[in-house]
Order: C-alpha cells, then sequence, then structure tokens
C-alpha cells in the first residue's frame, strides 16, 4: 500500500464497537473478545494516552493492523493531540507512517493536523476526537465541510435529547463514550495538569505524568497521592481510590474545611442501560474508554458491550454483566447522559 | 525513597525467611533468566528502568522478591521482607493478586482503586513494568511452572487454589 490510499472500510453497521488498546496484546485481547474496532497511538506526544511503557511502534502497528484485518476489525489511529508551534514533523510523520500501515481512519482534535491529512492523504478517513471539544452542530458542520470529518466523538455533556437534536442537523456519524474513564470538563481544553507538572494533557499527550505522581501511606493505613509535590486528595484505610489527576482531587476551603471533590469525583462512565436510547438518538458508535488499562479490563468489557450490543441487536434488553469492579473509585455514573444536573 | 509503610510481621514459619530466600535462590534465578531470553520484547517498555531496582511484597509470604529488569543482567531474588534492599519503587499485595497480574488476568488500576494493591516510590517505574508485564501474551506463571516440569505445574496449581481460597 502506498501512502496516499487508505482502504475503504465499511464503517456502515450502527452499535459499533470501539475498543481501547495500550499494547499490541491488548489489541489482540479487544479484537478476540469481539472489538469491532479497535483504538491505539503511538509512542509518543501525537495521542492523549501518552503514557510510560504504553503504545505501539510502527511495526507494532503495521502488524497489529493485519491481526485485527484478518479477523474482520478496523484500526483507528489516535493523533489526537495539539502541535505546539514549529514542531508539526511528529504528527506529519505520525500521519504517513499510519497510512502505510493500512489504518481504517484517524482520529484528529487539531485542525492543522486534520488539513494536513486532508490535503495529503486525500484518502484517509477522518473522526473527529472528543478532544477537540465539538458539541454543537455548527461546529461539527465546520470539522464535516473544511476537513471531510465523517464521525464525531461527542464531548460527555450532551443529554440524550440533545445528541438526537445534534444528529439531525449535521452530515456525520457520532459515536459517544459509552464506558470508563469520567474526566469531562472541557475536554481538549483542560490546562490543569501543565499548571502543576508544566507538561500538557493537550500537547504533550499526557495528564499528571506518573514521573510527577506519588503514593504515600501512612501507619494507619491511609494514603495520600501528590502530583508535583502538591497533595490532591488523602483516602481513609478504607476508602477507594481514584486516579490522581488535579480535577478528581479533594480539596478545602474557607468555606468547606473537611474537603471536598471541587470538579469531579472518582467515578465512571457506564451507559450499559442506555445503549437502545442512544442508538435511537442516532449514536453510530459506542466507545470504550481505557488504554492505559490492562488487557484484563479490555478482555472483560469488551466482552460485556459485546453481549450488550448483540442482544440489542436481536431485540432483546442489553445484558450486562457487572463492571463496577473494573470503575474507578468502584462508582458508576450515567453522567450528563441522564441529566444536565450532573455536578 | 520515603518509606512509610506499614510492614505487617512476617507470618510465622517453621523454616527462617533467610533460608528460604536462599533455596529460592538457584531457582528464580533460572527463572527470570528464561523470561528474560523468551520476552526480549518486554525490556523496550521499560527501556529508562532496566537498571531500576524493584520490591514486591506478597503480603502472606515472609520473603519479598527483589527485581531488577537489566535484559543482559536480569535479577530475581527472594529477600527477607524486614531486610529489603534500597529500591526504586515497591509494590505490595496479596500472592493471588500480584500473580494474576503478572498473568495479565487482573486489572491493575482497579486493584488500585480497591485498594488491595499498595505501590510507592518511583510511580513512572511502576506503570512502565505494569505496561511491560501486560504486552506479555500467554502466563508467565505456567511458563515457569512448565520449566519445571510436572512437580512444577502441580506446584503452581496448589499456589492457585491455596490463593484463592485466601
Amino acid at each position: 500500500m502506498t501512502d496516499t490510499e487508505m482502504t475503504d472500510t465499511d464503517f456502515s453497521t450502527a452499535g459499533e464497537l470501539v475498543c481501547p488498546a495500550g499494547t499490541p496484546a491488548a489489541l489482540r485481547t479487544a479484537v478476540d473478545a469481539g472489538a469491532d474496532t479497535v483504538y491505539c497511538g503511538f509512542r509518543d506526544a501525537t495521542n492523549a494516552r501518552n503514557f510510560p511503557g504504553l503504545n505501539f511502534t510502527p511495526e507494532e502497528l503495521q502488524s497489529s493492523v493485519a491481526y485485527a484485518h484478518a479477523r474482520g476489525a478496523r484500526v483507528l489511529l489516535a493523533l489526537n493531540t495539539y502541535p505546539p508551534a514549529g514542531k508539526v514533523a511528529l504528527w506529519r510523520d505520525a500521519a504517513a507512517i499510519g497510512m502505510r500501515s493500512g489504518v481504517d481512519a484517524f482520529i484528529v482534535a487539531d485542525m492543522g493536523v486534520a488539513r494536513h491529512i486532508a490535503e495529503t492523504h486525500p484518502g484517509a478517513r477522518l473522526h473527529l476526537s472528543v478532544q477537540a471539544a465539538a458539541s454543537s452542530p455548527e461546529a461539527i458542520r465546520y470539522y464535516c465541510q473544511n476537513f471531510g470529518v465523517r464521525r464525531v466523538v461527542l464531548p460527555r455533556i450532551l443529554t440524550i435529547p440533545e445528541i438526537r437534536k445534534i444528529k439531525s442537523e449535521i452530515p456525520c456519524e457520532i459515536e459517544t463514550f459509552v464506558f470508563g474513564n469520567h474526566g469531562l470538563m472541557v475536554e481538549g481544553r483542560c490546562s490543569l495538569t501543565n499548571w502543576l507538572t508544566g507538561l500538557s494533557t493537550n500537547m504533550d499527550g499526557v495528564c499528571s505524568p506518573a514521573a510527577d505522581v506519588t503514593y504515600e501511606r501512612a501507619a494507619d493505613g491511609s494514603m495520600r497521592s501528590r502530583l508535583a509535590g502538591f497533595t490532591i486528595d488523602s483516602f481513609a484505610p478504607d476508602e477507594n481510590a481514584g486516579y490522581p489527576t488535579i480535577c478528581k482531587g479533594r480539596y478545602t476551603a474557607p468555606h468547606r474545611t473537611e474537603g471536598f471533590y471541587a470538579f469531579e469525583e472518582p467515578i465512571s462512565l457506564n451507559l450499559g442501560r442506555m445503549l437502545p436510547d442512544l442508538m435511537a438518538a442516532g449514536v453510530h458508535a459506542f466507545k470504550i474508554e481505557g488504554r492505559q488499562r490492562s488487557k484484563s479490563y479490555v478482555r472483560s468489557v469488551v466482552r460485556a458491550f459485546r453481549r450488550a450490543v448483540d442482544s440489542i441487536r436481536a431485540g432483546g434488553e442489553p445484558d450486562l454483566a457487572d463492571l463496577v469492579a473494573l470503575t474507578e473509585g468502584q462508582k458508576e455514573t450515567q453522567g450528563a447522559f441522564q441529566t444536565k444536573k450532573w455536578r | 525513597m520515603t518509606e512509610t509503610h506499614m510492614i505487617p510481621a512476617p507470618p510465622r514459619r517453621l523454616m527462617p525467611a533467610g533460608l528460604i530466600c536462599a533455596a529460592l535462590r538457584p531457582i528464580l534465578d533460572r527463572v527470570v533468566r528464561r523470561i528474560a531470553r523468551h520476552h526480549p520484547d518486554m525490556f523496550a517498555r521499560i527501556a529508562p528502568y532496566q537498571r531500576a531496582d524493584f520490591v514486591i511484597v506478597p503480603a502472606e509470604l515472609p520473603f519479598a522478591l527483589h527485581l531488577r529488569p537489566d535484559p543482559k543482567a536480569p535479577l530475581l531474588r527472594a529477600v527477607p521482607r524486614n531486610r529489603l534492599p534500597h529500591h526504586d519503587a515497591r509494590i505490595e499485595g496479596r500472592f493471588h493478586l500480584l500473580l494474576e497480574l503478572v498473568d495479565g488476568e487482573s486489572d491493575g488500576d482497579a486493584a488500585f482503586f480497591a485498594r488491595d494493591l499498595v505501590i510507592s516510590g518511583n510511580t513512572e517505574a511502576v506503570v512502565s513494568l505494569r505496561n511491560a508485564l501486560d504486552d506479555v501474551d500467554g502466563s508467565i506463571a505456567q511458563e515457569t511452572a512448565d520449566l519445571f516440569g510436572p512437580p512444577g505445574r502441580a506446584i503452581l496449581a496448589v499456589l492457585r487454589r491455596r490463593s484463592k481460597r485466601q
């Protein structure tokens, strides 16, 4: 395959299950567990899960695409960070490698990256990342009209009626998150990590870099998590913990001296029971978050959602195994999909 | 690193921990060299921390494991848990959980959320090790057991059964 061709993959089946892979083993696990599509990224700042020891080399991507295609699954390459000024070569090179590897689509957020791919690789299929935070018909249409975007991953801030209305006003497919980390804020524009560590979630691809995270367990069994030396939470001995991100930290304030979750809280999204309503609202693809998670997580969650989607297609109710043990803080929510009053 | 963990008293055993560690030395040495030979790709994922020292503490055993994932000179040895060597990172949990994490049968984040897994020290080193191990297909524990033939497989089966009951 040359670097200017992309297979015209069939993405037409509604209820597509889009699953995460942080390693080639996780990709094979996702495919074997029933993923229709797997998304992944390179071992650099071109994607928003630039974590140590995670992600793919170009050679690993090529062999992983071959594995997926041989089993009827698709592979999306996440190039969903924002190149800093003057440093676009990394993203351009990544797109070229993705083309040569035979990926089925690119997930992009930055307009410059979108434009580069649209012009340099005109056959490439583009999906708009949640990192672009496009939540209105006007914004989504802009990306469709100017860069040929074929699918938008919606921010996790919309109710189902709002999604239905947006779908009626845009010319592309909709993908929504249905399970996993629920750190929504203003997606693609969060600078909290940058503020403490100097590294940007959006440009360096890493939220709460592990090198800046420390955990201290006290004699009584309580645990304190710190980011860049700042305490962001303290958990009692028998209290469930969460990710060490600032948005999920617990803080004190003059009027709240006991410590409270000022932004978000350790909790995971689970829309298993809403899948029929989402499909009825025009959602084409369901995304499972968690490229940073293990293949054990991938296996369990993908199998559960595979069964649920197949059950719905057969005219039944979603059959969802209990996934709460895999959730952050051991808690689940339907978030803004259920009500705008959430937090 | 700052050691703030409360180390539970070692369980009482008929054999002193030091003797157990000495007895395990040739076995663990053979195990780690075989893993290094059979899974060279794993070391690329942990490249910045190949010379880092990890201490892995199975909560219910009288000894800990000292791991240095250096592909040229891999080190895995048992050490008495009251005489831990200098280390960059420490990982502690029940033996059954640690075994499942090595084999990709449990999710480390979920275990951490549930407070079943305790880590301290260099978090980036721990995350790198976790991701490197998670990219290994198959069961490292089973490979290790196979190395010692039917007795090895029998011991692994017993360990798994006992751990699940605890």
